[in-house]
Formats: structure tokens, sequence, C-alpha cells
């Protein structure tokens, strides 16, 4: 049953990666083909950022705790789309002038911080599989909270590059900050004396079940 | 007329009016005048939602040819032109404003001239466009985000508009305001930009012969989301001082506040050049995309009118005066 979810949700991910593939295709892509990529790579970036988040609080709102075995996924289509994101520009803004593309990074700020957001991602990446969960223990959890730290630095990318309308930067914050919040709170809650003493002992730790 | 043949004297049994029509007269001509005034009525009010030659796609008619159009550049397709529009006044989402601005009033259409002026006018849009013969400009037009176009614009010389306005000698600087109508433009329910749009130039930037009041395009009315019925166009400058929907052109003693350096001071400045060599403080400005093109080309130096225009900066420090 999750796994046929899982084949929905995963085609489900593709699905605007599709899309943009056909209205390429079909020339309706606007007068500005390349900034619409661009700029639907980078939505889709901090949609599945924000997905991805969303699912402990779910999780935990909804006890519906098979929903973790969607973060990995969720979290590597992030990657994913932040790398095509990342490709557009090297390939079609900069066309692989190395040169170019480091005094960018350097010089600005929102590339500075953007760049920042994706490589934060590559080792999260890379230490995805159940091996590594394994092999990594208690630090896979630590390791993996940079998450974190990508989602708040693709919010500060957005805000960074819009000349004046920052609504939807904004937005994106408010989300990625309301989920950081809940977890602030119910790590807080975890802490208060009445909750002292109760084990909530799994069988096997979240990230494992992700996979197993 | 005089009866000239035999056969015009034959009327067809067909052609006698009827016993019940003309018995009826008074009926038939109550109903005529009703549905004359109907028609009238409708005239009336399809005149209102259609008005004649103010729609956009309307041809311009005795439209001359420039000789201080660009050559050598590929023009833009009307598609693209009319589909791409940063018009915030509408919406920040480049696509949007062609569909929000499809029953955007142009006329009746006002601007007002006043200011520094001899005497206050209060002209019709139609009126100013009689004050000068059509001439079509293809122009560069280089946003500041870093696209460009290439459109053959249909207006007349700026200064034909600033002479006609009699300027006093303490008028040194021209500001134009677009239209403020959140019940039309959504956009302005948002305070995305500091409502309404103002620009502004110099005298002798307003003056000088590429400054252009522009009302067409491809030989046609200006459509509504490219700034109908009345924009300037100053193709050395980043798009955005082109000012769109003018309603009034004031003339200044001090330079006025433009919408894009209140918004943000540091990164638009008043003149706005095109300069390759002055960065956004957010992006380069070195090149640009072409509309239409897949490389991107290298930004010219006053958009490629440094020869016209350059004299009017001479001795400006263009770093400092961006």
């Amino acid at each position: 049953m999750i796994r046929w979810f899982k084949v929905v949700v995963f085609v489900a991910c593709l699905v605007p990666l599709g899309m943009l593939g056909w209205r390429a295709l079909h020339s309706d892509l606007g007068a500005n083909p390349l900034e619409v990529i661009t700029h639907t790579t980078g939505d889709w970036t901090l949609r599945c950022l924000v997905f991805t988040l969303a699912v402990t609080p779910l999780r935990q709102i909804t006890k519906l705790y098979w929903l973790i075995k969607f973060r990995r996924m969720l979290g590597l289509y992030a990657f994913f789309y932040g790398s095509l994101h990342f490709t557009t520009y090297l390939w079609f803004d900069k066309f692989f002038d190395w040169n170019e593309i480091v005094k960018d990074i350097g010089k600005r700020p929102f590339i500075t911080v953007g760049f920042g957001a994706l490589v934060i991602m590559v080792p999260l990446a890379l230490t995805s599989t159940a091996g590594m969960i394994r092999w990594l223990g208690k630090k896979w959890q630590m390791l993996h909270r940079l998450v974190y730290a990508s989602a708040i630095a693709g919010v500060i990318h957005y805000y960074w590059l819009v000349k004046a309308d920052v609504r939807k930067p904004l937005f994106y914050g408010v989300l990625v900050g309301v989920l950081l919040l809940y977890r602030c709170v119910s790590w807080g809650v975890r802490r208060l004396p009445a909750f002292q003493g109760r084990t909530l002992r799994p069988v096997k730790s979240p990230a494992e079940s992700e996979v197993l | 007329m005089l009866i000239k043949s035999k056969d015009s004297m034959f009327i067809p049994s067909s052609e006698i009016t009827p016993k019940s029509v003309y018995v009826n007269r008074r009926q038939f001509l109550k109903g005529s005048a009703a549905l004359g005034g109907l028609a009238l009525a409708g005239g009336v009010l399809t005149e209102l939602a259609f008005p004649p030659l103010a729609e956009a796609g309307t041809k311009i008619d005795g439209v001359t040819k420039s000789p201080l159009s660009t050559t050598g550049e590929a023009q833009t397709p009307l598609k693209d032109i009319s589909s791409y529009n940063n018009y915030y006044e509408f919406s920040t989402d480049k696509y949007e404003p062609a569909k929000l601005a499809q029953n955007f009033k142009t006329r009746p259409w006002k601007v007002t001239i006043d200011g520094q002026v001899k005497k206050k006018l209060t002209l019709d849009s139609d009126e100013i466009l009689k004050l000068g013969p059509p001439e079509e400009r293809v122009y560069r037009h280089r946003c500041v985000e870093g696209w460009s176009m290439v459109m053959p614009w249909i207006g007349f010389p700026l200064s034909v508009l600033i002479n006609k306005a009699e300027p006093l000698p303490k008028a040194k600087y021209v500001e134009f305001t677009t239209l403020l109508d959140p019940g039309q433009m959504p956009g302005q329910r948002i305070g995305v930009l500091d409502w309404p749009y103002t620009e502004g130039l110099r005298m002798d930037e307003a003056m000088h012969p590429l400054a252009l009041l522009c009302f067409g395009l491809y030989g046609e009315v200006l459509p509504n989301q490219n700034g109908a019925p009345l924009r300037v166009i100053l193709p050395w400058k980043y798009g955005f001082k082109s000012a769109k929907g003018i309603v009034r052109v004031s003339f200044t003693e001090h330079e006025p506040p433009t919408a894009w350096n209140k918004a943000a001071p540091n990164e638009y400045g008043f003149y706005s050049n095109v300069n390759p060599t002055v960065d956004h403080p957010r992006w380069s400005q070195a090149k640009e995309r072409r509309i239409g093109e897949f490389l991107k080309r290298p930004t010219l130096m006053f958009n490629g009118y440094g020869d016209q225009v350059a004299s009017l900066y001479a001795g400006m420090d263009l770093k400092k005066n961006f």
C-alpha cells in the first residue's frame, strides 16, 4: 500500500519538470523561457524543502507515522530541483564561464547564499542511503539538521533577488518559520518536567524506518 | 431629380405601401423612434466600449519612418513585446498585465500640463496626438533586470509636447505621473511601489531628439499592457524610466522624486543611463539577454546611443550619478 503511495508521490514530484519540458516542446514558455525555467526550478526546490520539513510535524499531529517513508524522497527531490536550478544558471546564464561564475558567487550575496543552500544539500543527499544511516548512527541525525540551514538560506536567496515584490519570498519564509517553530516548541515541551521519565521507545529510529 | 425614362413611371405593386403601415403611421413612427433611441443608446454604449481609433490594434495612418531609427537589429515580435511586460500597476508577474489590462479604459484620457509653465493646460489625449505627425522609431529597449528588446514605436518627439507647454525659465526638470486607479489597476492595491508612479528627466534630456512621446507600436495603437494611450520612450536609459499611462506632465525647478529611486535609492538612480560598467548592487549590468536569443550579448554604453546622448553627461561622474 505504502509502496503504491511512494510511486504516486515519486511521479507527482516529476510533474513540474514534465510540465516545463512539455511547454518547452510546444514553445509555450513565453518571451523569456530561461527565466521561467530558472524560476520554476527554484520554486520547486523551496517547495520540496517545505514538504520535507513538514513530514515530521504532520506525523506527530496526525499520528500517521508511516509518513516518514516519504521524507527521504522529498528531500532528494529538493536536491534534484536545486541541482537543475543551479545547472540552468551555470549553463544558460553563465555558459560555463567559470571565471565569471566564481566572481558572481563571491560578489553577489544572493548568489552566495543560494549556492550555500545547495552545497549544504550535497552531504545530505550523499548520506541519504540506508547504509549511510546505519553507519553514521546518531551522527546522521545531527548532520541532517543542516536541512534547516538550507531552507533558511533558500528563503534568503529568494528575498534578496526580487526587485520589490517580497510577498512570495516572505510566504516561504513564514512556512519555513512555522515548521521550525513547531520543532522548537516540541523540543521544549519534551523537556518539561511533566514529560520527563516517559520513554517513547521507538522500535527503530525515524531515519531507519524510512528505508526499511 | 427629373424623371428620365418611361420605365421609371412604372411602379411595381410590391412597392405600394401596405395600408396597415400607413394607417398605423403614428405607431410606426413611435416604434421607429424607440428603435432609433435604442440604436443610439446601443451605439453610444458600443462607442464607449469600443471607441474608434483608440482601440489597441487600430492602424495609425500617415506614419513616416524616422531617420533616427536604429538599424541593423532584428525587431522583437509583437507577440513577445505585448506578453512580457513590467507594469507593476497591473501585476508584478510579467505575463499578467497582458490579461489584466484587456479592459483598461484608454478613452477618454486627460493629460494635465502644469508646474513651471505659462498656463496650466488639460489636454485630451486625442488633442495631443494631433500635435505632430506620427513617426516610426525603431529603438533598443533595455530593462534594468538584464533583458532587452527592439521595438518599432510610433510617436513624435517629446520636445513637441514640451514646446506646446511653454515652460518658464525656472523649469529645469520634467516630471511624468502615471494614472492612479486601483479599481482598474490591481497592482496598485499593493504597496510594492509608492503609487502613482512618477518619473523625471532633466530638461535637456527631455528635449533631446531621441526622447519620444509614444502612442503606437508596429504601426498600430499601443497595446494597453505597453502603456497605452500615452507613454514616453527614452532608449538610452533603463526601461523603467520610460513611464507608461501618463496623466500629468509637470515642469519643476528641482529634481523630482521617482518611483524606483524612492523604493531603493542605492539601486535605481535618477539618471539610470544604460551603463555596462556600473553594476546594479545585486547583479551585473555587463551583459543582457535579447528576448528571442539564446546567448547573452554585451550591453552597450547608453544602450548604443552614446553618439547622440553622451554629450548630455559630459564631465559627470556616471558612477555617482547612476
